[in-house]
Parts: C-alpha cells; sequence; structure tokens
C-alpha cells in the first residue's frame, strides 16, 4: 500500500464535517504553524521541496519567497481551483470529499504570507462544492480556527469561495485575478509578476488546491521528513486523476517517484487497460502535455524505465518525453483515434482561448479546422505539415501558456502518430463518419496480404 | 421566457445575498462580486441573462452596462439565449470522447428529435456539447442544473428524459439516476 498524506481519511464517513476531520488529528497543522513565525511556516515549505501541484511544477517555497513584504498595501493568497484541463479532477476529489483538509492548508499558508482576505476561486460548473466548501469554512470559524485573533495568535483571516463562470483560461493565475476582479478572464502581461502587483495591485500568491493542502502534511512531519518522501527533486506525494480505458478510473495518492508501469497496471491503482485490449498512448499530465506512444511511456529513448515524477516523465524533452503537468493522466487504447482525440482538444483550446493574442486566436480556429478536415475525411497530404507550422508559430508568442497548451499536443500527436494522421488522407472514404482508430485494420491487412 | 422589465429585481432576501457577496471585498472592489451576481440573476430570472437582467445587475454595481455585457458573454455559463428548463450540457472533450460520449449525445439527439445546441418545442429541454467539465473518471457525464450526473448510458438517458421532462423538476435537487 502507498503511502495517503493527504487522502489517508477521504473514506471516513462524515470526513466532510468538522468533528470528524478534527477528531482524526485535523487543524493540528494550524495549531503548530500559529505557534511558530510565518518565516519559519515558509522556511519548512521551502525546506520540503514542494513543487506547485497545478501543472507547471514550480517550487511553492521560492513562489512564496517573492511575495514582496515591504509593501504596505495589504497581502493576499488567492487558492486557484479553477480545475478545467482535460483529464485532470483531482481537486475536486479534495475539495468534495476532505474541504477541511483545503481549509486548514490555507489557514498556515495564508499566516504564512500574511494574507488576512483569502479567496477560493473555484470553477463555476462545480456549483455544489461551493455550498461544501462554505460549510466547512463556517464550520472552522465556529471552532475558532477562522475570524478575529485565531487560537490567540492575533493572527485573523476570512476565507471567501468566489465562483467562476466556465473558462479555462481563468486557471492561468493573472486571467484568474482578472476574473475574480470582476472582470474578463484576459491573462495580464509579466512582468510585474503577482508577487509584486496581483490582486487589486497588492502582493499576491496563487497556489493550487493539491499544494495548499500539502503545506498540512508539510507542518504535521516538518518539511525535511516529507523532503525524504519521493525522488530527487520530485519530493512527496501527488494526486494522480487516471482515465480513459483503464479498469479503475479515478483519483489516486502516489510517492512521486512510482514507476509508470505499476501506476498503470497494478491493482492498487489503475488496473491495466480494459479487458482485451492493449495500451495504445499516454497522456501523462493533462490535455497540455505531450502524448507519448506506450513504448515511450514506459521507456525512455534510452531504455530506461520511467517513474511518476517530474523529471523522469520529461526525460527526452519533447523530442521522446512529456511532462507531470497537473497529474491528469489519460491512457487510451487502441480503439481510440489519435486524429480524433487531437481534434478534440483543438476544439477545446479554440473554444477556451481568450482571444487577446492572435496567434492563440487564429491559430488554435485553424488547427480545428484543419483537424476537423483530416478526422472528416476531406484532408490533404500538406495539412499534416501545415499543423505542424501552425503549432509552431504560436508556440511561445503568446501572453500567457494557453497557446504553448494548445500548440504541444497537435505537435506530440504528429511527431509520435504520423502515419496515422497520413492514413487519414489515404483512406478518406474509411475513416469518414467511423469514431474508431483505423490503423490497426490497415496494418493487419498488410500483415493478411 | 420573457420576463417584464418591470419584475425584473431581486427579492429582499436575495437583494440582501447580493449585498453580503459585495461587502466581501476591499473599499471600491465590490465589482468583484460581478461573476457571482451574475450566477444569481441567471437562476432568478429564467436561467438567462437578458439585456434588461444585465442593465438591472449594472444598476446594483453602480457601473456602466457594457461592464456587464462584456463579462457576461465572456463566461460560457451565461446563457445568451433562453434555454429550456432541463439543461443537458454533455462534455464532449478528449476523455469523455474516449469514453463514447458522442454515441450518447447522438442517442439524445434522437430521443429528443433536436440536435446539440437547440431547445425542445415544450421548452423543457435543451442539450449542448460543451467543454472539459473536469469529470474525466466518470465519463460519459452531463451537467444538469446544478449537478453532475456520471457513467451515463443510453438506459441512464431514459431516465433522465423520462424524470427531467415532468412538471415537477427541479434543477436545484441531486436525482438519483
Amino acid at each position: 500500500m502507498g503511502r495517503k498524506l493527504l487522502l489517508e481519511h477521504a473514506n471516513v464517513p462524515e470526513i466532510h464535517t468538522y468533528q470528524v476531520y478534527r477528531a482524526k488529528g485535523g487543524y493540528s497543522a494550524v495549531e503548530k504553524a500559529l505557534k511558530m513565525t510565518p518565516d519559519e511556516v515558509m522556511e519548512e515549505v521551502k525546506k520540503s521541496g514542494l513543487r506547485g501541484r497545478g501543472g507547471a511544477g514550480f517550487p511553492t517555497g521560492m513562489k512564496w519567497s517573492f511575495l514582496d513584504r515591504k509593501s504596505e498595501k495589504p497581502r493576499y493568497l488567492v487558492c486557484n481551483a479553477d480545475e478545467s484541463e482535460p483529464g485532470t479532477f483531482k481537486d475536486r476529489y479534495v475539495m468534495e470529499k476532505i474541504p477541511h483538509l483545503l481549509i486548514e492548508g490555507l489557514i498556515c499558508s495564508s499566516f504564512a504570507l500574511g494574507s488576512n482576505t483569502t479567496f477560493i476561486y473555484i470553477r463555476g460548473e462545480y456549483k455544489w462544492i461551493v455550498g461544501i466548501l462554505e460549510k466547512a469554512i463556517a464550520e472552522a470559524k465556529n471552532a475558532g480556527f477562522l475570524g478575529k485573533n485565531i487560537l490567540g495568535s492575533g493572527f485573523n483571516l476570512e476565507i471567501y469561495v468566489n465562483n467562476g463562470a466556465g473558462a479555462y483560461i481563468c486557471g492561468e493565475e493573472t486571467a484568474l485575478l482578472e476574473s475574480l476582479e470582476g472582470k474578463r478572464g484576459n491573462p495580464r502581461m509579466k512582468p510585474p509578476f503577482p508577487a509584486i502587483s496581483g490582486l487589486y495591485g497588492s502582493p499576491t500568491v496563487v497556489n493550487n488546491v493539491e499544494t495548499l493542502a500539502a503545506v498540512v502534511p508539510i507542518l504535521n512531519l516538518g518539511g525535511d521528513e516529507y523532503a525524504k518522501i519521493g525522488i530527487g527533486k520530485s519530493t512527496g506525494t501527488k494526486l494522480i486523476s487516471a482515465c480513459g480505458n483503464i479498469k479503475k478510473p479515478g483519483v489516486y495518492e502516489i510517492d512521486l517517484g512510482l514507476p509508470v508501469y505499476e501506476f498503470l497496471n497494478s491493482d492498487e491503482y489503475c488496473g491495466g487497460i480494459r479487458d482485451g485490449h492493449r495500451l495504445k498512448a499516454v497522456i501523462p499530465g493533462g490535455s497540455s502535455v505531450p502524448i507519448l506512444p506506450a513504448d515511450l511511456f514506459y521507456k525512455n529513448i534510452k531504455g530506461e524505465e520511467r517513474n511518476m515524477s517530474y523529471e523522469s516523465l520529461s526525460d527526452g524533452g519533447f523530442v521522446s518525453g512529456s511532462m507531470l503537468g497537473s497529474g491528469g493522466f489519460i491512457a487510451m487504447d487502441e480503439t481510440v483515434c489519435i486524429v480524433r482525440n487531437t481534434w478534440t482538444f483543438a476544439r477545446f483550446y479554440h473554444h477556451e482561448s481568450c482571444g487577446q493574442c492572435s496567434p492563440c486566436r487564429e491559430g488554435t480556429g485553424w488547427m480545428e479546422k484543419v483537424l476537423h478536415r483530416l478526422e472528416f475525411g476531406h484532408g490533404h497530404m500538406h495539412d499534416i505539415d501545415l499543423l505542424v507550422d501552425v503549432a509552431k508559430k504560436i508556440e511561445g508568442n503568446t501572453i500567457c501558456p494557453l497557446g504553448d497548451a494548445a500548440a504541444w499536443p497537435v505537435a506530440a500527436a504528429i511527431r509520435h502518430f504520423r502515419e496515422e494522421f497520413e492514413y487519414h488522407v489515404t483512406h478518406a472514404d474509411k475513416v469518414k463518419n467511423s469514431r474508431l482508430a483505423h490503423l490497426d485494420d490497415y496494418k493487419k491487412e498488410l500483415v493478411l496480404l | 421566457m420573457e420576463i417584464p422589465v418591470t419584475d425584473i429585481k431581486f427579492s429582499d432576501e436575495k437583494l440582501a445575498k447580493v449585498k453580503e457577496i459585495m461587502g466581501r471585498y476591499p473599499e471600491g472592489r465590490s465589482k468583484s462580486a460581478l461573476l457571482p451576481v451574475l450566477h444569481i440573476a441567471q437562476k432568478q430570472f429564467g436561467n438567462w441573462l437578458s439585456v434588461p437582467v444585465m442593465d438591472y445587475v449594472a444598476s446594483l454595481f453602480q457601473i456602466k452596462p457594457i461592464e456587464v455585457y462584456e463579462v457576461a458573454t465572456f463566461y460560457s455559463m451565461y446563457n445568451m439565449k433562453p434555454v429550456g428548463k432541463c439543461f443537458i450540457e454533455f462534455c464532449q472533450t478528449g476523455p469523455c470522447m474516449c469514453s463514447g460520449v458522442e454515441d450518447i449525445m447522438e442517442y439524445t439527439e434522437q430521443k429528443l428529435g433536436i440536435k446539440m445546441g437547440e431547445t425542445t418545442r415544450d421548452e423543457r429541454f435543451t442539450i449542448k456539447g460543451v467543454e472539459c467539465l473536469g469529470a474525466c473518471g466518470y465519463a460519459p457525464m452531463a451537467q444538469i442544473g446544478e449537478y453532475y450526473y456520471e457513467n451515463l448510458t443510453k438506459e441512464k438517458i431514459d431516465k433522465i428524459i423520462d424524470l427531467f421532462g415532468k412538471d415537477d423538476f427541479n434543477p436545484d435537487h441531486k436525482y438519483d439516476i
């Protein structure tokens, strides 16, 4: 059995209530933190080696240290609960099952950062979770863990939940801040970074739900102990939301460094690919990261087995590697058509582009159209290189990373599955109006001939 | 459903809630409450945001109507035209596609006799394909009202259409399907 730091009590009945959470040792991290100085709390987070769990993997302690503490303006902590990356549904699990874990993490982190008003920005579609969180906040306040002079420490904190309204782009931290100010979610130019000028122009830290929840076990164990879990610079545990054609989709907590083979095939986690089918490809970290064919997923180009960590999954760069990203793990079997799958992602990014930068606004729509054409049997051979060209021209030419996120999956799909794209051109009649993958049939025909 | 302009006014209870939300933000920053308040307005005034409704919201915030329009049109959850009482939004992005949502969507279209994006003539159902709803492990799925309905099958769609087409259907209630 793997270690559980975040989800240890996730299946305890009524764990969403204050009483049960408290009885299971909840809020001990707050009691510990408020006896320390804010700098000492930050030091523990730094020592833990915790990296942002939203996708970018930036060291959390370092991000916190950038916060402008000399400013006379109030400081803000904003929790990014705008989980919308296709394949990712882990934050929802935490908020729905153990909302107090997030609240506890928020209190500790707010204390370290000196935020007296902390916002949870949650995606609009998670409507029922707003109620769950607000109830948990009210319970915590009632128990004296929120409000004025918490546990006699002199520290004041209010937490509010603010719901979005259906925009993937608001997961980007500056777009989130714009949205939180009641505006369109257009990302801001950086610098200045939010740590200097964020919400209402004040110094602000924006962290993912899982990142902030992880502060609880870090304080309970101590940063050094937490850092012993994992592998290399990938410390601690990580939530992976697994979906696609696997036997047991769901949210799993793993020690970083778990071999990918074990994660996909052991009964403790995904349980393997559904019966009678075999693995074709994996997107290990949410739709934005490059897709990997089965062989490159299990082993890197040097033939070494991969493990679930930031470093191992990105080994080989974008030529033969991918990224751990948000932990949105999508496994696909041989029935999945890569062209169709890539088209749905391109449509997603086109729909979600805020329209501010022309390479992204125009490029995502262009890629969607070309992929639609290929998938529906009207494509040309030169369309494949056209897609690569468009993707290249979006990448790196936009204010925020949505452009890159749209370009990478298209480029990677062509890099690893080019013959499937070509097959869509040479066998247009066959692929038209069919949703399944076809290349395997074609290969079988070749063998039979 | 068209609501007379004179009737576009929050109840005292709703207005108190709106004021409470606006008060969460620092002095002069009450516009931060715009997204949550638009959700409340949409729910109260027929599940969509007509121009008079947006104008009313603007008056509450004491901002120009354009500031509300530009926000309302940016976010996909605000309906810019009327929708049926039961609004079924199918997630159609990659993982749901891999799990067969397209068959489920097609089945629903045939069953209701409308295409995605359309509303039935009796205004009971609107169906739409939307982008990732963050329930990839429980695909295929759809959002109906406040809740998610997951691991959909054709049998479940039959049940939903049967149950949610009735007069007493309440989109705020989580039904056991």
